[in-house]
């Protein structure tokens, strides 16, 4: 294992990931954006207002479980759930969306606009937008608003509009597309809330230390509760924010394992899955929505379609930071198949009374792999990313009610 | 249109810009990606934009998220990809424009990920070798110009860099100092696309370039209509048309050729407005 820096770089680079690549339009926006938030940094004010939303407001501290019965039932590592599906509006994207939306109101931009996958994103930054009185614009591929329509529903409750984006797969790679081209329009006017720990410099740090919260509180919930580190974190990554967020605080302890859990789809060796790491053939190093990472795409350099079972991870790129602490063997990826995740899904319903996520739910197919090989006495701490209503309809579907 | 082509890269340029401004006007630099509507059509079009008298190109290198195109070219790219074109069959119909004799410069256009997908050095090389002039990325600011500048050097190819209304003097000095062979102004700020108007500020964030850099100009974005050419055929060195081009391209080569020539005649009514 390699030297872990400080990253980003001046430049915005984690190693040889990461920098800006967009229009030069929006060059300036991102300058402006960075200092901004090196301003709000540097302000107590801001961390005070942030810390007392985070606490009033979103519920945090989230609780730390001890999943006793799965625990049992795999016979293995003790299991630790970090509980960010306690979080208000359901899942972590609450943590950064709060945070941008304070930037923003800082900054004097009014107009927030933002991209959804699965609709959490979305969900939190119309929640963190009705909450400061900042007008706020989704853009959401029709194929996610199809399989999350209880997201859009609440979107618009909280008086966001939801714009269905046509183009390319209409998933979240073309919602960040028109997000983009949005934000090169109004660029003057407009605060882009960028939902996860990718796109061009400083989004991919924003969204990380906005996201290291998860970290930093389950660190010392665990030695509370067991007096130890854990063995083995593992978090899902689809852009990668909440395992970015998980990481974070034990990226400086070198016994701490972290494993990050991608979409495997129908399996790494067909097309359709977004596992960005497995598989050389289908994915290397490239430029996609400003950052330079490991990019699903054809030799010819155009982007791969994806798929996966859950919306949030259902993304051909993955957030820099992940490429650099995957080349330094600091962080290991993985990924879990629909299938393995549906059955993740159901173990944790039926043992648990935790009705996960589906992304979340890679992240437990990890820990039913993982946990049996591994002493009594070892920890996994598991980010339970978020809950799982929001998929009620596409799980009902696929089991056949 | 034959004409000898004796000059490539930044020299092939410079003599296209002295040509224009010893007619007191703009150099007209078309857009067209290759592949669309189909890929010998849109070779067709290049040769029939050739034939009206354009001064250079922009050929289009089709890529499936671009993110500063609106739905004219996304559409446009679109349906290239859906038709099999590749980096390489792009650099091919440079090639064969060449082998048919059209002689102004071509800048290769595309999007950062195919072309380094494809191999930074190797693409500049072969672009050489087909006869390209230059290269624009638009998502490749001049920070990130490292990737294609020592090639591009030794090639002698044109390496351009964008200038938007929001580029502040920081960035026009950074931009001037890379650019070569001459800078992109972003007219407004937006994606592609035919616009009704150009925009109300554009002397002014052309006068704030100019004050700063005599590095050549030429601008592009929202740029549909003969009138638009008219009002800024004196302010830049060179202008681009795209969106307007490729909606014509749906009606096939004849109707590119015709708007050609619309917007061809309206740089060559004598009418110096030079401010």
């Amino acid at each position: 294992m390699s030297v872990v820096t400080n990253v980003p770089d001046a430049r915005g680079y984690y190693g040889e990931f990461g920098g800006r690549f967009v229009p030069e339009t929006i060059i300036p926006a991102l300058d402006e954006l960075e200092a901004a938030y090196q301003e709000a940094m540097q302000d107590a004010r801001f961390h005070t207002e942030l810390s007392h939303l985070q606490r009033t407001y979103v519920g945090r501290p989230t609780p730390l479980t001890y999943a006793k019965r799965l625990t049992e039932m795999l016979g293995g590592a003790r299991i630790y759930l970090k509980r960010e599906d306690l979080a208000h509006t359901g899942a972590h994207k609450i943590n950064n969306a709060l945070g941008q939306a304070l930037l923003a109101k800082r900054m004097g931009k009014h107009r927030v606009i933002a991209e959804t996958g699965a609709g959490q994103h979305g969900v939190a930054s119309a929640t963190a937008s009705a909450l400061l009185g900042l007008e706020c614009h989704v853009y959401m591929g029709s194929v996610d608003i199809a399989r999350q329509q209880p997201n859009v529903f609440r979107m618009k409750l909280m008086g966001a509009e939801v714009i269905p984006v046509e183009s390319g797969s209409r998933t979240l790679k073309d919602a960040i597309n028109e997000a983009m081209r949005d934000w090169v329009t109004n660029v003057r006017s407009t605060f882009y809330l960028l939902g996860s720990a990718l796109g061009p410099h400083p989004y991919p740090r924003i969204v990380r230390d906005f996201q290291s919260v998860i970290g930093i509180e389950a660190k010392q919930q665990i030695l509370d509760a067991t007096g130890q580190l854990p063995d083995v974190c593992i978090a899902c990554v689809g852009g990668g924010s909440n395992a970015i967020g998980l990481f974070h605080a034990f990226r400086d302890d070198p016994d701490v394992e972290l494993i990050g859990v991608e979409a495997g789809g129908l399996g790494i060796h067909t097309e359709k899955h977004a596992a960005r790491f497995a598989n050389p053939d289908v994915a290397r190093p490239g430029i996609l929505h400003g950052t330079r990472s490991f990019v699903m795409q054809t030799e010819d350099g155009q982007v791969r379609e994806t798929h996966s079972v859950s919306a949030g991870l259902d993304y051909p790129s993955v957030g820099p930071e992940h490429a650099y602490l995957r080349s330094l063997e600091r962080a290991f990826y993985t990924s879990a198949t629909d299938d393995e995740a549906m059955q993740g899904f159901k173990v944790l319903c039926e043992n648990e009374g935790i009705i996960p996520a589906l992304e979340s739910s890679h992240a437990i197919a990890e820990v039913i792999k993982r946990a049996p090989t591994m002493p009594k006495d070892s920890i996994i701490l598991v980010n339970l990313s978020g809950r799982g209503d929001k998929d009620l309809d596409t799980v009902m579907k696929l089991l056949g009610n | 249109m034959t004409l000898t082509r004796t000059q490539q890269g930044l020299a092939a340029l410079d003599a296209m810009f002295n040509a224009a401004r010893a007619q007191n006007r703009a150099a007209f630099l078309p857009y067209f990606p290759i592949g669309y509507p189909t890929y010998d059509e849109s070779i067709d079009a290049l040769e029939a934009m050739a034939a009206e008298g354009v001064d250079g190109f922009e050929i289009g290198i089709p890529f499936s998220d671009p993110i500063a195109d609106g739905p004219a070219i996304q559409m446009a790219t679109q349906i290239a990809l859906d038709n099999g074109v590749t980096v390489r069959k792009c650099l091919d119909a440079v090639a064969t424009l060449r082998a048919r004799g059209v002689a102004q410069p071509m800048m290769m256009m595309g999007y950062a990920n195919p072309l380094l997908a494809y191999g930074a050095e190797r693409f500049v090389q072969d672009a050489r070798a087909a006869g390209a002039d230059g290269l624009i990325v638009p998502d490749l600011p001049a920070e990130e110009a490292h990737y294609f500048s020592a090639a591009c050097e030794a090639a002698g190819l044109a390496q351009v860099f964008m200038l938007a209304p929001t580029s502040d003097d920081r960035r026009i000095d950074l931009v001037a100092s890379r650019a070569t062979g001459f800078i992109y102004v972003v007219a407004l700020t937006g994606i592609t696309g035919a616009r009704a108007e150009l925009p109300p500020d554009l002397t002014d964030t052309l006068g704030r370039i100019r004050a700063r850099t005599d590095k050549r100009l030429v601008l592009g974005f929202g740029i549909s209509k003969p009138e638009h050419v008219k009002q800024i055929k004196s302010l830049v060195d060179g202008f681009i048309v795209g969106s307007a081009l490729v909606r014509a391209g749906q009606e096939g080569v004849a109707a590119v050729k015709a708007l050609t020539r619309a917007l061809v005649s309206g740089l060559a009514q004598k009418d110096d407005d030079r401010c």
